[in-house]
């Protein structure tokens, strides 16, 4: 592999509640290699989520190593752990409800950078005034409270913020999903330009896999806490070596009224992460699914570089 | 202006404000459009374009607010009478509801009340609308749960809503909205909060039941896949008002207006060539409070000439196809 900033290796989460243990992330493992953006994607339910941030130790794994530029962070304590934050970030979904709205955009930008004293009050300020630049915002933004920006600006405020401790690493959780079509591409255009600016790695959670292949180097589909496939994101898309990736891509509605409608339809819903179907847990709504498919968790189909489909079908189906 | 035939409803000049005197908010400043008997008409808008207000005030369901400032909302009932909606008084939008008109919206979980049955909120618009005995009532409620594909239905409708997936929660809003056989649905966002792989059986759905029914929809939406996919009409709305309107063919060939051309360049398609960038549309929606003289989007148009200043209305620039731009862009999508 080349040289990858995050691995991840049989990465568990389980949460135990008063109904049983929801298995929100299953033995999951892949590597997001340095400059790069990981898309990750899948329906609700799929624990995209809870993947996010347990790579950020915001939950704790219930098993499994993440490995971030060599160190394996599962194991830091709590004071390795927040110095390794300084590297490791995350933008919210939700640009209302992740900024305090008593807090000036200035202070909220500069709260991490004071968290750790970087800097002069006045050095601060001159940081605040250039991330604010960076994004698109003005300096003299940094005066006015969150409620005074519309939402596409709430969200550059969240990159900024995001920024301020020049991070390595950055989650972006469902960043664009509550924006506006024209809004949303402003903000993708920006992400683009700070990676290459910036060389940032990477992971983009979305549940919308047009925004995800515009973005994204990389995608990983997850399905029930599992991986079902993950490679470059032109392979993916255009030659998915997975039943459930190519009933998600079916599915996209195309902007173009001529677009032939022929999709591969779902049935049913999500099953329960209570009680995952044994075996392959995508086989209850699977259109392809066979008596082998019940018995033992596929194991990775390898289709060329770094390109893998968790199918036990994948040779005989795509003929790979 | 007579309403043909074949038009089921017919907006003219809706001007909808909220608030009291000089401090009205005008949401809705000239809102225009036409729905053919048993075609789909999409209103397609961003947030604030005012596309959910014009739902409201098709339905009578204003807040206290909020009123119809001027113009018409004509609406042939299937008896072939046309009434205009905006001239109702609170008993006539009753009668009208249900079997006229009905509408089914976006969050299926807070549209239903998690005290009843699904069975029971079905049925009650039958004990409003319609008068029927109670045993034919639940037959009613089962059949219209088995045409919108609840496996189980007579289990189902005693199914409280938090018992339901969001797919099955949405397809109950659905039979719902469609047991009275209205002429008229608004669907206002209906798959937004679902996954995309549920909203596909919720469109297909759809789709099936305008034709067994014969229905017309009027189908609000911001996503322009979900126009390219259910629409035979679209009518593009920005800053509360209608700036172009078109056949959907048409709309996506022939593009006309610069804000429908900036909102189909700002969308990731898959038959973007790698490395090619999409095309946004700068700043953000103005204000309701603080519009532009003239044309709105003008401050955020890149072919804007100072003659955008003047007033600007939707006028027709080839058969069937209007647009609110002083200027014919036709085709430069």
């Amino acid at each position: 592999m080349t040289d990858a900033l995050l691995q991840i290796r049989n990465l568990t989460k389980r949460f135990d509640t008063a109904s049983g243990t929801v298995h929100a992330v299953e033995d999951v493992s892949f590597d997001i290699p340095r400059g790069s953006i990981m898309g990750l994607v899948g329906e609700s339910g799929s624990g995209k989520t809870t993947l996010g941030r347990a790579l950020l130790r915001l939950v704790e794994p219930t098993s499994g190593q993440i490995r971030f530029d060599g160190t394996d962070i599962t194991t830091l304590d709590a004071k390795g752990m927040r110095d390794m934050r300084r590297r490791m970030q995350i933008i919210f979904q939700d640009p209302v409800s992740s900024l305090n709205p008593r807090l000036k955009v200035g202070d909220l930008i500069a709260e991490g950078l004071r968290a750790f004293g970087i800097g002069t009050r006045r050095d601060r300020r001159d940081r605040v005034a250039a991330l604010l630049e960076e994004v698109g915002l003005n300096a003299d933004h940094m005066n006015r409270y969150p409620h005074a920006f519309s939402g596409g600006q709430r969200q550059r405020i969240g990159i900024a913020r995001a920024l301020a401790l020049e991070p390595d690493f950055i989650v972006a959780d469902e960043s664009v999903s509550a924006l506006d079509v024209s809004i949303q591409a402003q903000v993708l255009n920006l992400l683009l330009e700070l990676r290459e600016k910036r060389n940032l790695t990477m992971l983009f959670i979305a549940h919308d896999l047009s925004v995800v292949n515009y973005l994204c180097d990389q995608v990983a589909v997850l399905y029930l806490g599992r991986l079902m496939e993950i490679g470059p994101t032109n392979r993916v898309q255009r030659a998915s070596a997975h039943p459930y990736t190519r009933a998600l891509n079916s599915a996209i509605p195309q902007p173009d009224p001529r677009a032939a409608r022929n999709r591969t339809p779902l049935q049913g819903d999500i099953p329960s992460p209570l009680a995952p179907p044994s075996g392959c847990v995508f086989r209850t709504r699977c259109p392809h699914v066979a008596d082998l498919c019940a018995t033992g968790v596929p194991d990775a189909h390898l289709l060329g570089a770094h390109h893998q489909s968790y199918c036990k079908r994948t040779e005989e189906l795509y003929g790979h | 202006m007579q309403t043909p035939d074949d038009t089921i409803l017919s907006v003219e000049g809706l001007r909808v404000g909220f608030g009291r005197g000089a401090a009205t908010v005008t949401a809705l400043r000239d809102v225009s459009f036409t729905l053919g008997r048993g075609k789909t008409l999409a209103l397609v808008g961003e947030s604030g374009s005012g596309k959910s207000v014009t739902s409201l005030a098709l339905m009578g369901l204003l807040p206290p607010s909020g009123r119809i400032l001027s113009g018409r909302l004509n609406f042939r009932r299937s008896d072939g009478t046309v009434v205009d909606l905006a001239g109702l008084d609170a008993a006539g939008y009753r009668a009208m509801r249900g079997p006229g008109i009905s509408m089914i919206f976006q969050e299926p979980m807070s549209s239903l009340n998690p005290l009843f049955t699904v069975g029971d909120q079905i049925g009650e618009m039958l004990l409003l609308h319609e008068n029927v005995s109670s045993a034919q009532r639940d037959k009613r409620v089962i059949e219209m749960l088995e045409l919108v594909e609840i496996p189980g239905a007579a289990a189902r409708a005693k199914s409280y809503p938090h018992e339901l997936s969001g797919g099955m929660r949405q397809r109950v809003m659905i039979a719902m909205g469609l047991i009275c056989n209205p002429a008229l649905l608004i669907a206002d966002e209906p798959t937004t909060a679902l996954d995309v792989t549920i909203q596909a059986q919720i469109l297909d759905l759809m789709r099936r039941l305008q034709k067994e029914l014969d229905m017309s929809i009027l189908f609000i939406t911001h996503d322009m896949g979900v126009v390219a996919e259910m629409a035979d009409q679209v009518a593009v709305m920005y800053a509360g008002a209608v700036v172009e309107q078109a056949g959907v063919l048409d709309l996506f060939d022939h593009t006309r207006h610069p804000y429908t051309q900036g909102l189909l360049a700002s969308i990731p398609r898959d038959d973007l060539v790698d490395g090619e960038r999409l095309v946004p549309i700068p700043g953000s929606v103005p204000s309701l409070t603080a519009l532009p003289s003239g044309c709105a989007f003008a401050p955020r148009c890149s072919h804007a000439q100072p003659e955008c200043h003047r007033p600007v209305s939707l006028e027709e620039k080839a058969s069937g196809h209007l647009s609110a731009c002083i200027f014919d862009f036709a085709g430069a999508a």
